[in-house]
């Protein structure tokens, strides 16, 4: 397989391995969406398996109980704000970091990505404390600003990814023809980068959307987000609108990687 | 003399006072450096003429693209003054410098058209409508692209970018144009035709351009005047034939052109010739700057130069006697590798027919003017 003709027995072997490890990899990775979402839409309360009768039953009990629409709506509520915010101040540190002679560039870098890399945990007790002395738990402020602090790495990353192949001859040409720096931005730069901007951004909305353990620490009943819904109904009671629940955001993810893709494909045409 | 010479700013003597009318550019005492211990600009003192093409040719490093660079406005200087039409612009922001700069890579951007790329100085100067419309058709004619105004940049070759950057830099009628090796990108055919459409254009249009390249060619058949730069300095600032025959130092001699280089010390004085002394003895006729006698010099003498001695030559010349070591077939020519003075290696290049006679290891009497051989101090 994709081997030249004159491969070794061994190498051929090897490849086979490969290949066979890769899929169980993936079989690993996926498998759970095939029990979740089979389980969304049977119409058994309990799990199991094989399914005997299919229904949206759980689909319309999610859409019919207002926890749930309401953990709904503030979800994306979070998620739209944190988004605008994390890609914002997100795309301003990127261009000031990607700037030549920028101070500590490294230093800088590691303390903006330093959200990715830390315990979510530990950001979300730091956040507690903080917050509580400032008043914003259990306030949506709180939510949008801690989910932002947690999005800004990926717009930072993304973003400084697309400046890397944009030319700064591009931004002195305009500088030379009589563009002072704010219309250079907009006219020339913003344009060129922008692809990287959504990328980001739609990474910065899925991190919010998903995120569970921050929003934990910071919402109170009435800013309960739809992964924080989940899990309180996990533990409380098993019940299968949970299954139609996770289908959705799973759904969600998977629309948002599929724009990601499609945006990367136009850069790159 | 319009130039400032670097000796006289050494001597520290004040520099010459001239009318803003004739300079376009006065580089005064320009220092750059980037970590504040190496100089990239050692004290630069440069006029630009109006209307005229200038080169700054020079090896990378050399501190010509800084140079273009504080005069576009990407760079500050370290120290001193870089005078636009008299006006100090040291401080100015290059979007208020009025320049046209064309870069190496082109810089079009690449999600407008061609149209959209040369209107685009146009948009930031007031310039609308109709009046936009005609000066980018005439601007997108004079570099023979009219009709690709719909295309992108992508769309179109090399050289037709290289025409989008040209016109998009002259369509707000600039002050002066810069221009960063905007050839190199171009293959040979190309390059050599668009040397002469650039130098064209500036000719029909009377506008000052300041080049910059590392080609000598390209700077020798362009060029009003060449600035060759070196170490961060300019070794010789004068128009392409001066600088062809009369290098004024060793660098000059080597870089521009094929020169052969030969120690000698200076003997004196004879009827306005300089007398030098080459390591064998032999007495060699020579132009150029005179030291004082018994002090080591060198002269660099054009491989062209060098001929078959015939005994017809006229004036004041040399016979050299030497041995070839090899002989290259180049076409219309022959190259030969010579010895002569004792183990002094030269080049000789001989139309075809007159060399074909000679083979290695035989002795030939060569000969070359005074006038061609050029005393080098530095």
């Amino acid at each position: 397989m994709w081997l030249p003709a004159y491969a070794t027995r061994s190498e051929r072997l090897g490849r086979l391995f490969v290949v066979l490890f890769a899929v169980a990899v993936l079989v690993f990775l996926i498998g759970p969406l095939f029990v979740v979402f089979p389980l969304s839409v049977s119409k058994d309360p309990f799990f199991t398996f094989p399914i005997k009768e299919y229904s949206w039953r759980w689909y319309a009990d999610f859409f019919e109980n207002t926890r749930w629409t309401k953990s709904l709506v503030n979800s994306l509520i979070a998620a739209v704000f944190s988004t605008a915010l994390a890609t914002l101040l997100g795309t301003l540190a990127a261009l000031g970091i990607s700037r030549p002679g920028f101070p500590w560039r490294k230093a800088v870098m590691a303390l903006m990505i330093s959200p990715m890399i830390m315990p979510v945990v530990i950001v979300a007790v730091g956040a507690y404390m903080f917050f509580g002395a400032l008043g914003l738990t259990d306030t949506r402020t709180g939510l949008v600003l801690a989910h932002a602090g947690l999005a800004i790495p990926f717009v930072v990353v993304t973003v400084l990814s697309a400046l890397s192949t944009y030319d700064a001859n591009l931004t002195r040409a305009g500088a030379s023809l009589g563009a002072g720096p704010v219309s250079v931005f907009f006219a020339v730069t913003l344009p060129l980068i922008l692809p990287g901007i959504v990328s980001g951004a739609l990474l910065a909305f899925a991190v919010s959307f998903d995120e569970v353990i921050v929003a934990l620490f910071l919402t109170g009943a009435d800013q309960r987000t739809l992964p924080v819904q989940m899990f309180s109904g996990i533990r409380d009671q098993i019940n299968p609108t949970i299954m139609a629940a996770a289908s959705l955001l799973t759904t969600v993810s998977i629309a948002l990687f599929v724009l990601l893709s499609l945006i990367r494909r136009v850069r790159r045409a | 003399m319009n130039t400032i010479s670097l000796e006289r700013r050494r001597l520290g003597d004040e520099p010459p006072t001239r009318s803003a009318a004739e300079d376009m550019v006065v580089f005064e005492r320009v220092q750059k450096t980037y970590d504040g211990r190496t100089l990239v600009v050692e004290d630069l003192n440069l006029a630009v003429r109006r209307g005229e093409f200038l080169t700054m040719l020079g090896p990378s490093g050399s501190g010509k693209t800084t140079t273009l660079m504080m005069l576009g406005g990407f760079e500050q200087p370290t120290s001193g003054r870089i005078l636009l039409e008299g006006q100090a612009v040291e401080r100015l922001p290059p979007e208020r410098r009025d320049i046209g700069f064309v870069f190496q890579n082109y810089a079009l951007f690449p999600h407008m058209t061609v149209r959209e790329n040369v209107g685009f100085p146009l948009r930031y100067r007031g310039v609308k409508g109709a009046e936009a419309a005609r000066r980018i058709e005439d601007a997108l004619e004079m570099v023979q692209l009219g009709g690709l105004g719909e295309r992108r940049p992508a769309q179109l070759s090399g050289g037709q970018q290289q025409r989008v950057a040209l016109a998009r830099a002259m369509v707000f009628n600039p002050k002066l144009i810069l221009m960063d090796e905007p050839l190199g990108a171009l293959d040979k055919q190309l390059r050599e035709h668009m040397q002469i459409e650039i130098k064209q254009i500036q000719q029909r249009l009377g506008i000052t351009m300041v080049y910059v390249t590392h080609d000598q060619s390209e700077a020798l058949t362009m060029s009003d005047r060449i600035a060759v730069f070196h170490q961060g300095r300019i070794q010789q600032l004068s128009d392409p034939v001066t600088l062809y025959e009369q290098p004024e130092n060793r660098f000059v001699a080597g870089f521009i052109g094929d020169n052969n280089t030969l120690a000698c010390e200076l003997a004196g004085t004879e009827n306005g010739l300089v007398v030098v002394r080459m390591q064998d003895g032999t007495r060699l006729l020579t132009t150029g700057p005179a030291g004082s006698p018994g002090e080591s010099m060198t002269v660099s003498l054009r491989p062209e130069r060098l001929g078959l001695d015939t005994g017809s030559r006229q004036g004041a010349h040399n016979r050299i006697t030497a041995r070839v070591l090899d002989k290259t077939f180049l076409g219309d020519r022959v190259r030969l590798a010579l010895e002569a003075f004792g183990d002094a290696r030269l080049v000789a290049s001989l139309p075809a027919a007159e060399g074909a006679a000679i083979v290695p290891g035989c002795t030939v009497a060569m000969a070359c003017a005074a006038a061609d051989c050029r005393t080098l101090t530095r």
